[in-house]
């Protein structure tokens, strides 16, 4: 214990292991955090997408970024009947209600969506429902009247009769007024109303409408094309690639290091079987392998794990480790405990591989990025898992849907930045401790 | 402690030799000695010799390209040679038979703690628990006079002296009949050499241990020695009592080398024996020492036999043959 700690002094006086370890903590800060608050089925479920979604705006940029660079779009707001003005006037069997949907809007531009989500209930009938809108200048639009079921979407974005009487698509037109210099259309600032008037059929029955009046930025990460919040996706992703790049480091590393030992420590066939497989397995190209099994067989990502560590086995470490651990083997230490009767396993194990780990770590530190990387460049490339929410899949799901041209920026950076700021901190860290472990590298 | 006198080990004609690219190396061949409970015996003789093959063959520490292992090996009349590899390992290797090795300096894993390590055959052989074995180890530091505050060190953090002591602790742990020093003090200065040799005869006389002490430095050797082989080219060619051996050489060879040892305030320059050891690779079919003999006659070419001088004293010499001197 005494030692960590004095070892971790002796890393505090590097710069860059300092700040590379923050790195890592504040990724492992937010990975636990991440698995805390949004546990893995529930992350599951909501990155498969559908209406726990249809509240969010399509493709919105990030709010932070919008507001500090003195943009003023708006978000989202959503406007509940339950807490709005209303008015009952009954019939036999039944009655008819004015519920006023009002909101107050002084963004600078104008929303990306109209929806008005209507869901009715012990209704002996159909309920039947008009909608009409009312700008801060007082204008009235009627948007139209129909029948609606239980649960009835009315989107007012795609409604073409008011698009082609006003112009423009509803949710610009009904927002727009003309700019008297520039002749432009620009965002009426005010009060605006959507009356709906309902007549609904029986003593119990009840109407409930919601105005969703989407934004043009969202949260701290924005949305992506299916109203997903991105956030979960950054949040979900760090935990799995840390895991991933672990794994897969740990995985490699030590297998490569007791299979190397065996073989310097048994000779003979052993490590001349152990050597061919190494120098076959060093000329097979890895993705084009994982490419293949993720096209043929399966992409989770576990399964992806199990063959990079299966490929990474007989990797080009071992030529590495087998030089270093050579002239430890004839070290007079290990035959003294070849006198005392020590084991094959006990030699390997306990005599020679803690003797060249120090030299390892700075290797394995940096070996963690690596597979982090290699992680998402299988998700760039379509073989992501298709239930989990990585960076490589925002970024496969940015390429798709051509973030870069529509002008997404932030849906590719997010997660770039987090895998940049993955791999700066193992690769700090990694040298700082090369030159801990290394001394010959060190400053003179 | 025990004046028992029986005989521990035996070993007759023992035959160990390597495989070369250039042919067959005869390291050891055909060496016969035996040494009795709490006898210290030196096996003197020249690098190259066959010595430290020769104990890493009693301990049946063989390297991969053996071509002959053969010869009695009998240790308190157990045959050691008819135990399987496993049996020897669990019933001799540093339970009866411990070793301290050669370059005992570099003889510890740099990365474990000296005390785990001088703990390490009692956990591995005998199977005992950390705790118990870390106890046995500090009474063991004791014994060589170590502080036991050392054993929470790291090898690289004792001087070569506490080193050494350290690897006879290891030694030692097991309480095992008969050590086998090789080399044990060949780095040392003569300051730290002679305490050590204290260390040995203080054990000695109280453990009433054996020691096997293979060496070329004839004058600290003479310091505990009972006994005494001479070894040349892969053979004993004297064994005897150490004050005979150091007083009275026989062998032709033992005369020579005798000799050539520096004393203190000799105005005369140490003699020297003119020529090399023979190639183990090649020996000569006569006597092996024939070539460099300044008494050799028309026998040397025919393999001499260990012509026997007294009860416990045999020479391998033509010289010798009528036996008594």
């Amino acid at each position: 214990m005494r030692r960590w700690i004095e070892s971790l002094k002796e890393l505090c006086r590097y710069p860059s292991a300092v700040a590379g370890l923050s790195l890592i903590l504040f990724l492992i800060g937010l990975s636990i955090y991440t698995v805390i608050t949004i546990p893995y089925s529930e992350a599951l479920d909501k990155w498969r997408g559908g209406s726990q979604w249809q509240m969010n705006p399509i493709n919105a940029g990030p709010v932070w970024l919008d507001r500090i660079t003195g943009g003023n779009k708006p978000e989202t707001l959503l406007i509940r009947s339950a807490t709005s003005p209303k008015e009952r006037v009954p019939f036999e069997g039944g009655y008819q209600q004015r519920s006023i949907l009002e909101f107050d809007f002084y963004y600078d531009d104008f929303p990306s969506e109209l929806n008005l989500f209507l869901t009715t209930k012990n209704s002996s009938r159909e309920t039947f429902i008009q909608l009409s809108w009312i700008t801060p200048s007082g204008a009235k639009f009627l948007l139209g009247n129909q029948r609606i079921g239980e649960n009835e979407r009315v989107s007012i974005s795609q409604n073409r009769a008011l698009e082609s009487r006003l112009g423009l698509v509803p949710h610009i037109g009904l927002f727009a007024e003309k700019d008297e210099i520039s002749g432009k259309a620009v965002v009426s600032k005010g009060r605006h109303q959507l009356v709906v008037d309902a007549i609904l059929f029986g003593e119990q029955a009840e109407l409930n409408a919601d105005l969703a009046v989407y934004g043009r930025v969202h949260g701290f990460a924005g949305t992506d094309h299916q109203r997903r919040d991105l956030m979960l996706a950054l949040l979900w992703g760090t935990p799995v690639a840390l895991a991933f790049g672990l794994l897969a480091a740990v995985g490699t590393t030590v297998t490569t290091l007791i299979i190397a030992a065996a073989g310097v420590w048994f000779g003979g066939w052993i490590d001349a079987v152990i050597q061919r497989l190494t120098e076959v397995n060093m000329i097979l190209p890895m993705l084009p392998i994982l490419v293949m099994v993720g096209t043929l067989y399966s992409t989770s990502i576990w399964l992806m794990l199990g063959v990079v560590i299966a490929l990474g086995i007989f990797s080009a470490g071992i030529k590495m480790y087998r030089a270093m651990l050579l002239p430890i083997r004839e070290s007079p230490y290990i035959e003294a405990a070849r006198a005392y009767g020590a084991s094959n396993t006990r030699i390997i194990m306990r005599y020679m591989i803690p003797r060249i780990l120090p030299v390892l770590i700075p290797t394995f530190v940096t070996l963690i990025p690596s597979f982090v990387f290699l992680e998402a460049s299988l998700a760039v490339l379509g073989l992501g898992d298709p239930v989990l929410p990585t960076w490589g899949k925002v970024l496969n799901d940015a390429q798709t849907q051509s973030a870069l041209y529509n002008g997404f920026y932030y849906w590719v950076v997010s997660p770039a930045i987090l895998l940049m700021v993955t791999g700066l901190g193992f690769a700090m860290l990694g040298f700082a401790l090369d030159r801990v472990f290394n001394p010959r590298l060190r400053a003179q | 402690m025990t004046q028992d006198q029986s005989t521990l080990l035996e070993v007759e004609d023992l035959k160990l030799y390597y495989k070369t690219r250039r042919g067959v190396v005869r390291a050891v061949d055909g060496v016969t000695f035996d040494i009795r409970r709490n006898e210290a015996l030196v096996i003197l003789g020249e690098s190259g010799c066959g010595k430290s093959s020769l104990a890493k063959a009693l301990l049946r520490l063989l390297p991969r390209n053996i071509e002959q292992f053969a010869g009695q090996i009998r240790l308190g009349g157990v045959d050691l040679m008819a135990l399987s590899d496993n049996r020897f390992r669990r019933e001799v290797q540093w339970v009866r038979v411990s070793m301290v090795m050669q370059a005992a300096m570099n003889a510890m894993n740099p990365v474990m703690k000296v005390g785990e390590q001088v703990a390490e055959p009692l956990r591995i052989h005998l199977g005992w628990s950390k705790e118990r074995a870390m106890q046995k180890a500090a009474e063991s530091f004791k014994r060589v006079g170590v502080s036991t505050d050392f054993l929470d060190r790291y090898p690289f953090e004792l001087s070569g002296g506490m080193r050494q002591r350290v690897v006879l602790a290891m030694a030692l742990v097991t309480d095992p009949e008969l050590v086998i020093m090789d080399e044990p003090t060949s780095a040392l200065d003569v300051l730290t050499q002679a305490s050590i040799m204290n260390v040995l005869k203080r054990l000695k006389k109280e453990l009433g241990t054996s020691f096997i002490l293979i060496t070329h430095d004839v004058a600290t050797s003479s310091e505990i020695a009972d006994r005494v082989a001479l070894m040349y080219a892969g053979q004993i060619v004297e064994f005897s009592d150490a004050s005979e051996f150091f007083h009275h050489p026989a062998h032709p060879y033992s005369k020579l080398l005798m000799a050539s040892v520096p004393r203190l305030r000799q105005s005369e320059p140490p003699e020297y024996i003119p020529g090399q050891p023979p190639n183990l690779l090649d020996l000569p079919l006569g006597c092996r020492f024939a070539d460099r003999c300044p008494s050799r006659f028309e026998k040397c070419q025919k393999d001499p036999e260990l012509f026997k001088l007294n009860a416990r004293r045999r020479v391998k010499c033509w010289l010798h043959q009528g036996g008594e001197e």
